[in-house]
């Protein structure tokens, strides 16, 4: 039998109050493509950081081609082979691609032959990249790229990915799938951290599968259905979001002809956005990240006014209304970030539940706080959520992300919205919490809330929105009917591959 | 190796605590301090915190106390309300003079007419002054975007020249032989502020502080208006999504320190130092930044940390004259104060952990 490239042995490692990895083991073979899979917080990035020397291993042994392997520090990891491409881009905006890609070069080239090189690489993996363009202006897929090909021009041996896949379209995905089989029939292996089962069983040769630290198991993916891999996943059986049939009321929300420009420098202005919503009916909105999705948030809460007229509440006129009296007529909203701006990170619970619940829960009295009230609003949303807490004296930041947003959007939905907007209300949660949020959405829009559901998750819109519409550099595709519609219709709706059609591997 | 780790959430316990250790730590490193200087360090220390409150002469410091503390308090407690949210008032030294000014200019302009509502009248002029004084930083912000911390630092070098300006001219005592400076408030029966009981320290200035903690306490912790303070001042963005107007947030908060700042100012030219003159001010405005952080921008925090600071200010004056302690040495156990508060505050969020060294 041949040395496997890397070998992990009995890893552990602890931090105060959990484990974050106990007694992981596994091996990758050369030239293979290796799944590592897990929910939140299973520890699969605690283990990516071992390997790459970001952490050191409590205890535990990695072999190297069947040496002993023990990097001290990131750039020891690097210099045996072993590149990773982050979930969280680290590039800056204001400065160019290759500038970028130097930056993280212990002896950068001189800028043209770098350029050169950036140019050579990209078109031999077919992920075109112009080296002198800003990054503040490429989309998500186009900055992952820039991330991949720094990774590449060290020629590395294992090439870690952390959920590659999030921040594209499907055509994007097929792309950078091809990309990747490239790269493995040269002979480099590749670690593929995920949590989408379809990707995996299409790319992946081998996976292991983790669950609160323990490798619980290991399968070859294109033997093993997504839904065994999915209860292998979260260790119980799934239970799906159901809907019942139901009938849609007269239109509740109707934007039209709605462009605004960003608040913040790099973000995307909204052009020219249509949509209506009738009561009763869940509306989908996809699109890769950065496309627009903070500021139409941002718009339907108030927090950004446009003309009056641009957005219209039972027909009633409301873009020129902030946020407050939003509530009062019962638009809801709860936006992406959790911490700062859904939530304030060092206040209480209670506090955080009078942040959006004063003026429909009837918490003040002509500006005075009725403490107690909001302390019983905020105890109902954390037992009708079975938000994780000791109680609601707590701050929002003791609580984990999966909680948190149970939190934020139970907050919400227990406030009876007319019309209800979630941006990504799933993301960073497990999939219990998930199909809990999932069901206490479809449960609103079945006693006739509008809801208005953005999320980078094709699946979820799949799994619970009436209709589908896309956001693609800020303009909002037609909203269509959700059955029927197919993965490479989404796609397109999302824009395609942003200016991936040369590709040609 | 030792290690910061950072806590779930604040501890409640160390919020409490860490300004009695800071108290504690300060007297310890300024006893080794003076002991350096060849004093008694025991003795220094027991000068500066016993012989204001219990010494011989404590029946002319114990006013005193009152005298100094009640105008750091109530400029405090104003500025406080602004800290919280992230908004800067630096100027408060220069609202100060502005009250002053003003609050003299009105109670002189009726001079020497003895009426009831001369006094409440400067109140509300000297009031009116500070908060004129601040509003300027405040709309300057909101319309313009310019950097609140600039404008009203600067704006207390114009008051400065202003106090002067009107000291040698407009507000000069026509019966002063050409001296600078105004008539004496003090000989003015309708304008003084006076001490409510004599030989108690007490004077409306006092009084208005009590209630300005009182007020801030239960804007603070009572009201929407106080809770979209604290909300803007954790997380700017979250203030935004609940409704927070910023552009009324600031002239409020602004507002209402250069009110009160103008407030202490008013109460002191009318009472304890009389008249307008060009050396009024003694740094009030900028020692109340320090009071404010060392009551952790909570009302009664501050209320205790004024009257510390007051304590180490007659005290550090005794010791000075009975002990010949260097003038230095009691600014240096000042700021060593406010250093280990900021220092030991760092418990509150964090806690300290050995650890075992790791790559990280």
């Amino acid at each position: 039998m041949t040395t496997p490239l890397l070998s992990l042995q009995g890893l552990t490692k602890a931090y105060p109050g959990v484990v974050a990895n106990d007694q992981v083991s596994f091996d990758i073979g050369e030239g293979e493509v290796h799944a590592l899979l897990g929910e939140n917080g299973a520890g699969k990035s605690t283990l990516v950081k071992m390997i790459y020397g970001l952490v050191k291993p409590d205890s535990g042994t990695m072999l190297l081609r069947g040496q002993r392997f023990a990097p001290p520090e990131p750039r020891a990891a690097r210099a045996d082979g072993i590149a990773m491409v982050f979930q969280h881009f680290s590039l800056f905006d204001a400065l160019n691609v290759a500038e970028n890609i130097a930056l993280g070069m212990e002896n950068p080239p001189a800028m043209g032959d770098l350029a050169a090189r950036i140019r050579e690489v990209s078109e031999t993996y077919g992920l075109p990249l112009d080296p002198y363009r800003t990054v503040g202006d490429l989309s998500a897929g186009e900055r992952q790229r820039v991330e991949i090909i720094r990774c590449l021009l060290q020629d590395p041996k294992l090439l870690i990915m952390d959920e590659p896949t999030s921040v594209l379209t499907p055509q994007e995905v097929d792309i950078l799938f091809e990309t990747l089989n490239k790269l493995r029939s040269e002979g480099t292996s590749i670690l593929y951290i995920s949590h989408k089962l379809e990707e995996i069983r299409t790319l992946c040769d081998h996976a292991t599968i983790l669950r609160l630290g323990k490798n619980v198991g290991e399968c070859a993916p294109a033997e093993t259905s997504a839904r065994d891999m999915a209860e292998m996943m979260v260790g119980s059986t799934l239970q799906t979001p159901e809907r019942s049939g139901r009938e849609f009321g007269e239109v509740a929300l109707d934007v039209s002809g709605l462009s605004v420009p960003s608040p913040s420098e790099f973000g995307t202005a909204l052009k020219n956005v249509h949509m209506t919503v009738r009561k009763g009916e869940v509306l989908g909105i996809g699109g890769v990240a950065g496309n627009g999705q903070d500021e139409l948030l941002g718009v339907l809460s108030g927090e950004i006014t446009t003309a009056p007229d641009a957005i219209k509440f039972n027909g009633q006129p409301i873009g020129k209304l902030g946020p407050t009296a939003r509530r009062k007529l019962g638009v809801l909203t709860a936006p992406e970030e959790r911490l700062g701006h859904a939530a304030a990170p060092d206040m209480s619970l209670t506090e955080n539940a009078l942040l959006t619940g004063s003026v429909r829960e009837g918490l003040e009295n002509n500006g005075f706080l009725k403490w107690a009230e909001t302390k019983s609003f905020a105890e109902k949303i954390i037992s009708a959520f079975d938000v994780r807490t000791p109680g609601p004296e707590n701050a929002a930041r003791s609580l984990s992300g999966g909680n948190l947003q149970k939190f934020v959007i139970g907050r919400e939905v227990l406030q009876n919205p007319d019309i209800l907007v979630v941006n990504q209300p799933t993301w960073g949660v497990d999939a219990a919490a998930a199909a809990s949020i999932r069901q206490a959405i479809l449960d609103l829009a079945a006693k006739g809330t509008a809801v208005i559901c953005i999320s980078q998750d094709l699946d979820e819109l799949m799994e619970i929105s009436d209709s589908f519409a896309a956001l693609n550099e800020g303009r909002l595709s037609a909203p269509r009917t959700t059955t029927g519609l197919t993965v490479d219709e989404i796609g397109l709706m999302m824009g395609g591959a942003h200016g991936m059609e040369v590709a040609h591997v | 190796m030792i290690v910061l780790e950072k806590r779930p959430q604040p501890s409640k316990a160390w919020s409490y605590a860490t300004p009695l250790v800071a108290v504690l730590a300060t007297m310890v490193f300024g006893g080794i301090l003076f002991a350096i200087l060849g004093k008694n360090p025991i003795q220094a220390i027991g000068t500066i915190f016993w012989e204001p409150l219990f010494g011989e002469f404590a029946f002319y410091y114990r006013p005193q106390l009152l005298v100094k503390g009640a105008p750091l308090v109530l400029i405090a407690i104003g500025l406080s309300l602004g800290f919280r949210a992230g908004i800067w008032n630096i100027g408060a030294e220069g609202q100060y003079i502005m009250g002053a000014i003003f609050g003299a200019a009105a109670g002189l302009a009726f001079y020497p007419l003895d009426a009831f509502y001369v006094f409440p009248i400067m109140v509300i002029a000297g009031a009116f002054g500070g908060w004129l004084w601040a509003a300027i930083p405040a709309f300057l912000k909101v319309r313009f975007g310019t950097n609140e911390i600039l404008v009203s630092l600067m704006l207390v070098y114009v008051a400065e020249q202003m106090l002067a300006s009107v000291s040698l001219g407009l507000l000069k005592n026509p019966e002063g032989f050409g001296f600078p400076g105004s008539r004496n408030l003090q000989s003015y029966e309708s304008a003084h502020n006076a001490e409510l009981i004599v030989g108690s320290g007490m004077h409306w200035g006092v009084v208005s502080a009590l209630i300005a903690v009182i007020f801030a306490y239960v804007l603070l912790n009572r009201h929407m208006l106080g809770f979209h303070i604290r909300l803007t001042g954790e997380a700017p963005r979250a203030a935004k999504f609940a409704g927070v107007n910023p552009a009324r947030l600031i002239l409020f908060c602004l507002g209402m320190s250069g009110a009160l700042a103008g407030l202490a100012g008013m109460f002191e030219v009318s009472g304890p130092s009389g008249q307008v003159s060009i050396d009024f001010n003694v740094g009030y405005g900028f020692t109340a930044i320090i009071v404010a952080f060392l009551g952790r921008l909570h009302p009664v925090g501050i209320l205790l940390a004024g009257g510390l600071m007051a304590l180490t200010y007659i005290g550090g004056e005794i010791a000075q004259s009975q002990l010949g302690l260097p003038a230095a040495a009691i600014q240096v156990f000042q700021g060593m104060l406010l250093f280990f508060l900021l220092a030991f505050d760092l418990l509150t969020n964090y806690r300290i952990r050995a650890a075992r060294k790791e790559v990280a």
